[in-house]
């Protein structure tokens, strides 16, 4: 079974992100001054070949433990879409 | 003690490393291709440098597709096995994503590339003007991190003025604690943003970098080579 999982990596909440915080910027020169707050991360979708969900779910975690994301920065949440 | 200076896809600062290693501080340079695994012929007296760049265009993460490749493998293993290994800006990014350094580099507080001139130093040494040239420095690690980093000495320069004053105002990145250079717990692996190998010759105007290949004793021998090589004349 072909399992699509989408993986959500964002900065942690304690972290300066820069990037959010230029398109904020952006976003009170367009005048949308309602914004509060911006943050960037990266959304990464797989395709996964596994005999379970179990499986897909552990493969993963392993993924985004050891390469999409990194601890020291970075937060990930996993997402099944089928 | 000869150097060998890894070459990964988006390296840019390779040649500049090579050069600075053989001419200006006579040493000899072997250059190991990214999909290469031999270190045999290196000895852990001997040191790997990881130079600047972009390695693997920075994709998801500044070094984080470095670490996988084979060179990698057998870097992680010779340091390891206590041999020296030196990375400069996207090599020091390399080396805290492959767990070789504790902590991680983050987009510049101030979101622009910098490439200028700044001045460091080593705990009470002369500040030393080395230039630096990313977009991706500002040095960060937890709490805990930045404890053990302290209590062991492994911080090994920060950004100062031209005084040798550490505070906001010289800071290039928002790196934390004004960190621009750590090593690991052992000492053999070593990390920094600013590029000494590119203040190493007198035509370039600046020999600051010879005085970080010095604190880190990749230079001391230069003398007593050349004096032997003197004698044996």
């Amino acid at each position: 079974m072909t399992y699509n999982v989408q993986i959500k990596v964002m900065p942690l909440k304690d972290l300066l992100d820069p990037q959010g915080k230029a398109i904020l910027g952006g976003l009170q020169n367009l005048g949308i001054s309602s914004v509060q707050d911006v943050r960037v991360g990266k959304h990464i979708t797989l395709q996964i070949d596994a005999p379970g969900e179990e499986e897909a779910r552990k493969a993963a975690d392993e993924a985004s433990k050891k390469l999409l994301s990194n601890p020291v920065m970075e937060f990930y949440e996993i997402e099944f879409v089928n | 003690m000869k150097f060998g200076v890894v070459v990964f896809p988006g390296s840019n600062c390779d040649r500049d490393m090579q050069d600075a290693l053989q001419y200006d501080l006579n040493k000899e340079v072997i250059m190991l291709w990214h999909k290469e695994k031999d270190l045999s012929m290196f000895s852990t007296e001997d040191c790997i440098v990881l130079p600047g760049g972009f390695s693997y265009g920075d994709y998801l993460r500044c070094g984080a597709i470095a670490r996988f490749s084979p060179m990698m493998q057998s870097v992680i293993d010779f340091a390891n096995r206590g041999g020296k290994v030196l990375g400069v800006c996207n090599g020091f990014q390399i080396l805290c994503e492959s767990h070789l350094l504790p902590g991680v580099l983050l987009q510049n507080a101030h979101q622009q590339f910098v490439c200028k001139n700044i001045y460091m130093k080593n705990g009470d040494g002369r500040a030393l003007k080395i230039p630096v040239a990313h977009g991706e420095g500002r040095f960060y690690a937890d709490e805990k991190t930045l404890y053990e980093l302290e209590e062991n000495d492994q911080v090994i320069f920060r950004y100062c003025d031209e005084k040798g004053t550490v505070n906001a105002g010289s800071n290039p990145n928002g790196a934390i604690r004004s960190i621009a250079g750590i090593s690991n717990r052992a000492g053999n692996v070593w990390g920094m943003m600013p590029h000494p190998e590119r203040a190493t010759s007198a035509a370039l105007g600046n020999q600051d970098g010879l005085e970080v290949f010095k604190i880190l004793e990749l230079y001391g021998t230069v003398a007593a080579e050349k004096q032997e090589l003197a004698t044996a004349l």
